[in-house]
């Protein structure tokens, strides 16, 4: 029997009534009495020196309040960087500064050169168009590798080269892994790209800065992840404004995908303008400006090489990736290709010797950070890639050379820093081939080839680590904050709840499965409670969402914070029922004495703690409210098994996705239908990813993929109907809900289904093509045909 | 968007009175014009609309069974009332951007237009359509000038396009994956007087025939006759959905399809 409510129930989401009914609040929304518009002028050039910006016509056009510049942001603090990386010689990254506005030079198209706020958002962009600009064109650095060349142009002229680190993983297995691999059996090597990708949120992003003179109090409102996060980033580090004057509200945000975590210029400009002017300052980011200003994703060029001995077991991995940072290091930009990236590269496989080396680069582009998965996706994508050439050259199945290299015993330590404490690699395959009817496919694939249809089936494993992270470890890693999450768990005097955490939501329906966690420990319904969210002047503290850490983080430290509130709300009914502490059990809303018919129900309990005539104060402060900070021990490791059946048509080079089946280990599931929604985006992302979306730039550095026109999102019709399972759960055995999220792995597991299909059908056509870079559009498709033959 | 002055004539004298003026232009379901407008990549100092002008929107049949489409018609109108008459026609006007689009965007906009990669320009030319102007007829043949380039005047309105009804025909469209229009698309279709298959999304200059298709499909009406035939690449777009070489294959590909589907 599905249950109707609480943990495990598909309980439809409550926030959808607002954004079905469009009555939810976004920051666009948000319109403050007296309120300026802000038009950023942006660079056309991707690398260029200041010579001069003349604002004189455009000062003097209708409507224009105050035209500011880099100028004005001298002895302004500029946006900083969240994680130091530590090179392979032991030296610190190095690290640019990065400006609100620019200040000298232009480093890459769309870089704000100067901002005019006034009275309309036409107006201000009237003006902008009459400031003249003297920029001296410089050569731009576009790709990775010529960028690292002797002679190259700098991105930033006072560091010492385009190099921002040098990252080797685990530094001290460099030589044997050298070794291994030099005296395999063995060595399947794989050049690949994953390449840049731009998040696209249905929602750009927005920005209102707001000041109050008379109590000195700034007010962010901004389309982010994670509002505490930028009160911390921009307070501290750009505008000098302590926390107790600066507010930042993250009200309904329409998806993030990782691009709405970073703090980003305009929400520090917006801010900073507000203090100036004394009045509210507004940003609306159109799409267009969105492609060249949120951060983008990915874009790494990567070589890896698998060692096997004689029977497929894995020896040893070496990986050599290009990493690109853009033009400026993004918040979490270092994190992603180190230790979101190398540390997963063990997958779910026993390989004992892995070498990861990453060059990060600086580029004159947009700059690149966390996109969903954030450097597991990179990860798993090179490792199931090169697993599966390694099987077609050692004429092994795929699935058995994976299975024979399986972690079967947990807690497991991987060579790469991590330890997963629990999984079943076997069960989620095997349910994967239940569910795909792989005995089925040679003769779908001869029906196929009826219709001059060339069929594949790709299958893959993948490992993700989630519920990030341990604030102690990352502190070691360089994270520059600590990832803990916090909540308050206020409970009013007739036991209605509200719980404050610092899990902003923006499309993954907390307020409805939080909701369901406290519905089930406390046992009243989900309707009487409130999951509030997204303002700092609210929650106690907040590292936001991402890297599936939501329910896994922010939802134990709900867990822990009811506990406390249980913990008291029993002391209470004890002194009500004048019993004994220790007698008092609480089961669906009722606190009880064991042994006795004495209850007493949870309303009555909370009325007493607001209205406490007859309640233990020598003992006991009235008032029921309880925070708690919940810091990870571990990671969690969601993994799983993801297949496609694809179709190529080799006559155009088009590939139709047939059929996608995932079977996934979440743990324990607070709402399946949530759960298998976020899959579903994910695979949607992932299989986009494979197929479709593509972040291009020319040689010069023009953005040539920057509107939907050339950028290809992906859409209901580019998919089959997707099959999902989550039932062979392994438990997170260290948080209290045993979870262990869901967001990425998706997007994670994806991409490598999708090209390992796309090989395996030309493969099966006799077509000798080993790889295709992604995206996998026809005319790629077409043109690795036309290689091979 | 800059600041324009807006009218909406309901006669199509009014409407070429109020183009007459500097700057003027028409204005049709705005699907192409209204998005430039916002880039502000246009500045025209007055939007003459043209969905007033009833004499100028709808499908009906001539005398001489010849489909006439209004200037002003939408692309769902086609996709519904050119069915019967038309099914290719009204099945090309049917894949023609999404539901928005199609309710709004008009056959004389895309037209007037002329992008290298829209579809009706396939069908007029493909069709030997007549382009009526409020001052003169206009045969494809003559009309299409290369990319964007067009026989109109400044100020010259499409009121209505009368494509002759083929005895076979068929539209296949190669959607670009991000624009979903034309990567490439080919129109074919069979008269009693022989057959014309024209090649959109292809070339830099825009629609074209391709006459050796042509040619060979009038002896032979039927996908295997286009064997061996092959359009050059030079002369063809490149950008990062496709090279000229395949979009010069890909038009073989769609040739064969349509000869087949027609
Ligand atoms: C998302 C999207 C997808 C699309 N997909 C496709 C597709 O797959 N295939 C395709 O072919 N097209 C596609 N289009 C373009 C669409 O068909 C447009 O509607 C069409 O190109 C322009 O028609 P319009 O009526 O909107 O013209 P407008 O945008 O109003 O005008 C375009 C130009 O034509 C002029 N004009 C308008 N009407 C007349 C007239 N009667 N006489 C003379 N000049 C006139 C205008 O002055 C302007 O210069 C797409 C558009 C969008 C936005």
């Amino acid at each position: 029997m599905p249950k109707d409510g609480g943990i495990g129930a598909s309980t439809k989401r409550r926030e959808d009534i607002r954004f079905l009914t469009g009555t939810g609040n976004y920051t666009d929304d948000i319109n403050i009495r007296g309120q300026a518009y802000v038009h950023f002028l942006r660079s056309d050039v991707a690398h260029g020196r200041i010579k001069g910006i003349d604002t004189a016509e455009a000062e003097k056009m209708p409507g224009v309040v105050r035209i500011f510049t880099g100028a004005d942001f001298e002895g302004v603090g500029g946006i900083p960087c969240g994680w130091q990386v530590t090179d392979r010689h032991g030296a610190p990254m190095q690290e640019p500064a990065h400006p609100v506005l620019a200040q000298g030079k232009v480093r890459h198209v769309g870089d704000p050169i100067a901002a005019v706020v006034a009275e309309s958002r036409e107006q201000a962009r009237d003006a902008a168009e009459a400031i003249e600009v003297d920029i001296e064109d410089l050569p731009a650095v576009i790709d990775m590798k010529a960028a690292l060349e002797d002679d190259a142009p700098k991105v930033h002229d006072d560091l010492s080269s385009n190099l921002c680190f040098d990252w080797g993983f685990v530094e001290e297995n460099r030589e044997a892994v050298d070794k291994a691999i030099k005296e395999a059996h063995h060595v399947t090597t794989l050049e690949l790209i994953n390449q840049r990708m731009v998040a696209n949120p249905m929602e750009p992003r927005v920005v209102v800065g707001d000041y109050k003179r008379a109590n000195d109090e700034s007010t962010l409102y901004t389309t982010s992840q994670n509002p505490h996060v930028i009160r911390l980033l921009m307070g501290a580090f750009v505008l000098g404004i302590p926390e107790h004057k600066l507010r930042v509200v993250a009200p309904d945000v329409g998806g993030g995908f990782g691009s709405k975590i970073f703090h980003y210029a305009e929400e520090a400009f917006c801010t900073f303008a507000a203090r100036k002017l004394a009045r509210p300052v507004k940003w609306t980011c159109t799409r267009s400006e969105a492609f060249m200003t949120d951060a983008h994703g990915r874009d790494h060029v990567t070589k890896i090489e698998l060692a096997l001995d004689k029977d497929g077991k894995f020896l040893a991995i070496r990986t050599d990736t290009h990493a690109n940072m853009g033009a400026y290091l993004s918040t979490f930009a270092p994190s992603v290709p180190t230790w979101l990236h190398g540390t997963l590269m063990a997958g779910n496989y026993t390989t004992p010797l892995i070498y990861v080396n990453v060059k990060a680069v600086f580029t004159n582009t947009v700059p690149v950070d966390a996109y969903r998965g954030a450097g597991r996706p990179e990860a798993t994508f090179q490792l199931e890639r090169v697993i599966d050439k390694a099987a077609r050259e050692m004429e092994i199945d795929p699935v058995e050379l994976r299975r024979k290299n399986f972690v079967r015993e947990f807690p497991y330590a991987t060579p790469v820093a991590v330890e997963y404490d629990t999984g079943d690699y076997d069960a989620t395959l095997d349910r994967l081939l239940e569910m795909i009817d792989r005995d089925g496919f040679a003769a779908r694939r001869a029906e196929a080839a009826k219709r001059g249809k060339l069929r594949g089936l790709g299958i893959n494993c993948y490992i993700e680590a989630c519920g990030i992270a341990p604030s102690n470890l990352v502190g070691q890693l360089g994270a520059r904050a600590g990832l803990y999450e916090s909540a308050t768990v206020r409970v009013n005097a007739t036991g209605s709840i509200s719980v404050f955490t610092g899990s902003h939501s923006h499309g993954q329906g907390h307020e409805t499965s939080f909701a369901q966690v406290m519905s089930e420990m406390i046992g009243i319904p989900a309707e009487q409670i409130d999951i509030v969210h997204g303002d700092t002047a609210n929650s106690p503290m907040g590292m936001g969402t991402y890297g599936s850490r939501s329910i896994a983080v922010g939802g134990s430290a709900m867990v822990r914070a009811t506990e406390k509130i249980i913990g008291k709300a029993r002391k209470i009914a004890a002194h009500l029922m004048e019993a004994a502490e220790g007698d008092i059990e609480f089961k669906d809303g009722q606190f009880t004495v064991a042994g006795t018919d004495k209850a007493v129900a949870w309303g009555d309990v909370c009325l007493a703690a607001y209205v406490p005539h007859n309640y233990p104060l020598e003992e006991l402060e009235p008032g029921l409210e309880e925070t708690a900070f919940y810091d990870p021990a571990n990671f969690t490791y969601p993994a799983g098994a993801y297949a496609a059946e694809v179709e190529v048509d080799p006559e155009t080079g088009k590939v139709t996705v047939c059929g996608f089946a995932a079977a996934d280990d979440f743990g324990n599931v607070i709402n399946p239908m949530i759960v298998e929604g976020q899959v579903h985006g994910g695979l949607a992302q992932g299989i986009g990813q494979a197929l479709l979306e593509g972040c291009v730039y020319d040689e010069s550095g023009q953005l040539i993929s920057g509107s939907y026109m050339d950028y290809a999102m992906p859409r209901a019709d580019d998919f089959p109907a997707f099959r999902v399972d989550h039932s062979c759960a392994t438990p997170c055995t260290h948080n209290p809900l045993g979870v262990k999220g869901c967001g990425e792995a998706g997007a994670i597991g994806s991409p490598p289904a999708i090209v390992n299909a796309v090989v395996d059908a030309l493969q099966g056509g006799g077509i000798d093509v080993t790889h295709i870079d992604m995206p996998l559009s026809p005319g790629r498709v077409w043109q690795a045909i036309q290689g091979a033959n | 968007m800059y600041n324009f002055e807006f009218e909406r004539p309901s006669t199509v004298e009014d409407a070429v009175r109020a183009l007459a003026g500097d700057e003027a232009q028409a204005l049709g379901g705005g699907q192409t014009l209204i998005p430039t407008l916002k880039q502000r990549l246009a500045m025209p100092s007055k939007l003459v609309s043209l969905t007033g002008i009833d004499s100028i929107r709808g499908v009906c049949v001539a005398d001489d069974g010849a489909v006439c489409v209004g200037g002003a018609t939408t692309h769902a109108t086609v996709a519904r009332e050119a069915a019967a008459a038309y099914p290719a026609l009204a099945a090309l006007a049917g894949q023609i951007g999404d539901p928005a689009v199609r309710n709004r965007g008009t056959i004389g906009g895309s037209l007037a237009n002329n992008d290298p990669s829209a579809c009706y320009p396939a069908a007029a030319l493909g069709s030997g359509a007549t382009i009526v102007t409020n001052a003169r007829e206009i045969a494809a043949d003559d009309y299409f000038q290369g990319m964007f380039e067009t026989a109109l005047e400044e100020g010259e309105i499409i009121t209505e396009v009368r494509f002759p009804v083929p005895q076979a025909a068929s539209y296949q469209k190669f959607d670009q994956p991000a624009s979903r229009f034309a990567l490439v698309g080919v129109f074919v279709a069979r008269f009693a007087e022989g057959v014309r298959v024209a090649v959109t999304g292809a070339s830099a200059e825009g629609v074209f025939r391709w006459h050796e298709a042509e040619a060979a499909l009038a002896k032979n009406f039927a996908a295997d006759a286009l064997k061996g035939l092959s359009l050059s690449a030079d002369g063809m777009i490149g950008d990062m959905h496709g090279t000229p070489e395949y979009r010069a294959h890909l038009a073989g590909v769609l040739a064969a399809r349509a000869v087949a589907a027609a």
